[in-house]
């Protein structure tokens, strides 16, 4: 896999933007929004966003994993997705 | 011995007081009330003459002006009810309305815009009865060989009937007797003790039951009726000197017009020191707005008043400057008036234990006896206890605070269901509008494409640049449990509003 942490990312905003966020300047999705906490996030949400995770780079993520300890951010989210695609 | 009736107000009046004057309208005339009363006598006579009786209808399709006050007595002396329109409604819905309660007449200003046919108006206008009335023609009721109505017997005492939108589309016709309409006067003489030194507005437009305070109040004490035109009640800067220039002591309408005072920017340059009351009904007032307003308007009495035109006026809270200033969350509808009576019930018109919600039902003097020719509609309307006591389903969502006043929840239907949880769609709205930024909110739920619900709220945006919407879903994160946080934020230069000055959600939805 030649996934580094930018390009995972650059994903992960694109779907965020598009999904949860249609009609939001880009710029204003930082890497330390807080999505969960934030609001932008529910449930349901996390849980689409878990289907695309696994669609797109093959992992499973747990249920302990959906959560603003783990995915509250780009950030989180991309170190997550990362730490899982080296194991 | 005859009930009283409505135009037995202004008889009274114009015995008392013949020279004071009874309506204004701004720059354009007035007229005093013995000339009123014998104007509305007059129209009463021609319509007699044309074989008007107790019990009929006769259509208004007439702006607001001092001849359609006249036009207005005149049908209820001739025993008739009045059936008052938009004007700049389509000519279809308003020909249902004239074709739905058979009208025998309709007073028009502008028959080709009804599209009738041309042998049903009389050619010349009602100019030889009288030259005020020169530009009113009468024309006779479309199709009102239909003899729609007869499945149910009317109230005998019918003054007027006002057409509200119903939720499927057709008009349906509230049908209110002088009866009805005298509970709730005589309430608001005993409460808002005007007299003959009042100036009252007349904002709304006749076919709105607002009009009925604006009206026969005023009347009924022989004090003064400024009728705003539809184009200077909208103009803030036009109202605010209206108020001034004519010395409005008495302003009753909706908070949408209330609110568009607070853009005014040099408000205090306008002298309106003769307003002493300040009366609002129709939809929820923002508090945030409502607050802002008392800064500009201190020492007021103001009044939330409540109930949907079936009931009149049921429900009234006189707002308590000392203890409301740092509310944020709505006003209370109040306590019951207008000599009505209330309760609070289940799914299954069981009464719910005090203090929780449920849907408010009214009985009593102000209450409508139903709509016109919808014998279906009316069986539901209604719930008829173990008394034989008929109780309106307002359909509004209240309950009852540890003093007793009646908090509005929210509209039943506007109660949805989203994930397991219940939404009340207007406590979102309520949350939007406390937002520094937003001083116009709106919010409804309808299914995506993939079926599940979606919310957007709709909003206008005061602030500078573009809203972030990031902020505004943490914002909301602040402010409602999370399950109530819109899916879509939409910003509006200004909402949509219906002819009635509500924000007009069958238009949203179509945005949506």
């Amino acid at each position: 896999m030649s996934e580094d942490l930018e390009s995972i990312k650059r994903v992960l905003k694109d779907y965020i933007l598009e999904d949860l966020l249609p009609g939001e300047d880009p710029d204003a999705l930082e890497d330390t929004t807080p999505l969960v906490t934030g609001g932008v996030m529910d449930s349901i949400a996390t849980i689409k966003f878990a289907t695309f995770v696994d669609e797109k780079y093959g992992i499973d993520l747990e249920a302990h994993e959906l959560s603003a300890d783990y995915i509250d951010t780009l950030a989180q989210m991309a170190d997550l997705i990362f730490s899982k695609l080296q194991d | 011995m005859e009930s009283p009736a409505l135009h037995c107000l202004l008889e009274a009046s114009a015995e008392r007081f013949p020279n004071r004057i009874a309506a204004v309208e701004p720059d354009s005339g007035r007229i005093n009330y013995d000339e009123l009363n014998r104007l509305a006598d007059e129209i009463c006579v021609l319509l007699r003459s044309r074989g008007v009786t107790r019990g009929d209808r006769v259509g208004l399709h007439m702006r607001k002006s001092i001849a359609t006050l006249a036009c207005v007595f005149g049908v209820l002396k001739a025993g008739a009810a009045y059936v008052p329109v938009d004007t700049s409604a389509p000519a279809k819905r308003n020909r249902y309305i004239f074709t739905n309660c058979a009208v025998k007449f309709v007073m028009t200003q502008k028959p080709d815009d009804l599209e009738l046919d041309e042998s049903q108006v009389e050619p010349k206008s009602l100019s030889d009865v009288d030259e005020r009335l020169s530009d009113v023609y009468l024309a006779v009721g479309p199709a009102n060989s239909a003899a729609v109505g007869d499945e149910e017997p009317t109230p005998i005492d019918l003054a007027y009937i006002l057409y509200t939108s119903g939720s499927t589309g057709v008009p349906k016709g509230v049908m209110l007797t002088h009866a009805n309409a005298l509970a709730f006067i005589d309430w608001c003489s005993a409460e808002f003790r005007p007299d003959e030194h009042d100036v009252f507005s007349s904002h709304a437009p006749f076919y709105f039951d607002l009009s009925i305070l604006d009206i026969y109040l005023s009347i009924k004490h022989g004090a003064r009726l400024v009728l705003i035109a539809e184009g200077a009640g909208k103009q803030p800067k036009q109202l605010a000197a209206l108020i001034a220039s004519e010395r409005i002591s008495i302003w009753y309408s909706t908070p949408s017009i209330l609110r568009l005072l607070l853009e005014v920017k040099d408000i205090d340059a306008y002298d309106h020191s003769a307003l002493r009351t300040v009366l609002f009904a129709g939809e929820v007032f923002p508090i945030k707005q409502l607050q802002a307003l008392q800064k500009i308007w201190p020492d007021k009495d103001y009044y939330n008043l409540y109930g949907p035109t079936e009931t009149n006026v049921c429900t009234y809270y006189k707002v308590r400057p000392e203890l409301d200033a740092d509310r944020t969350v709505p006003l209370p509808i109040g306590t019951v008036c207008s000599g009505d009576f209330a309760m609070v019930v289940d799914e299954n018109d069981q009464e719910v234990p005090n203090g929780e919600e449920g849907e408010l039902y009214i009985t009593g003097p102000s209450v409508t006896h139903g709509y016109w020719s919808l014998p279906e509609r009316n069986a539901v309307a209604f719930f008829v206890d173990a008394d034989n006591v008929r109780w309106y389903k307002t359909g509004d969502l209240v309950r009852q605070d540890h003093t007793g006043e009646y908090i509005y929840v929210g509209r039943r239907d506007r109660m949805v269901k989203r994930r397991g949880y219940r939404v009340e769609l207007g406590e979102i709205e309520a949350a939007l509008y406390r937002h520094e930024a937003i001083t116009e909110a709106a919010v409804i739920a309808a299914p995506d494409p993939q079926g599940e619900l979606r919310i957007t709220a709709f909003f206008n945006w005061t602030g500078e640049g573009r809203p972030s919407i990031i902020k505004l879903k943490q914002y909301c994160m602040d402010n409602l449990p999370a399950y109530m946080i819109p899916d879509r934020f939409s910003v509006q230069p200004a909402l949509p509003k219906t002819p009635t000055d509500k924000i007009h959600y069958q238009r949203l939805k179509e945005l949506a």
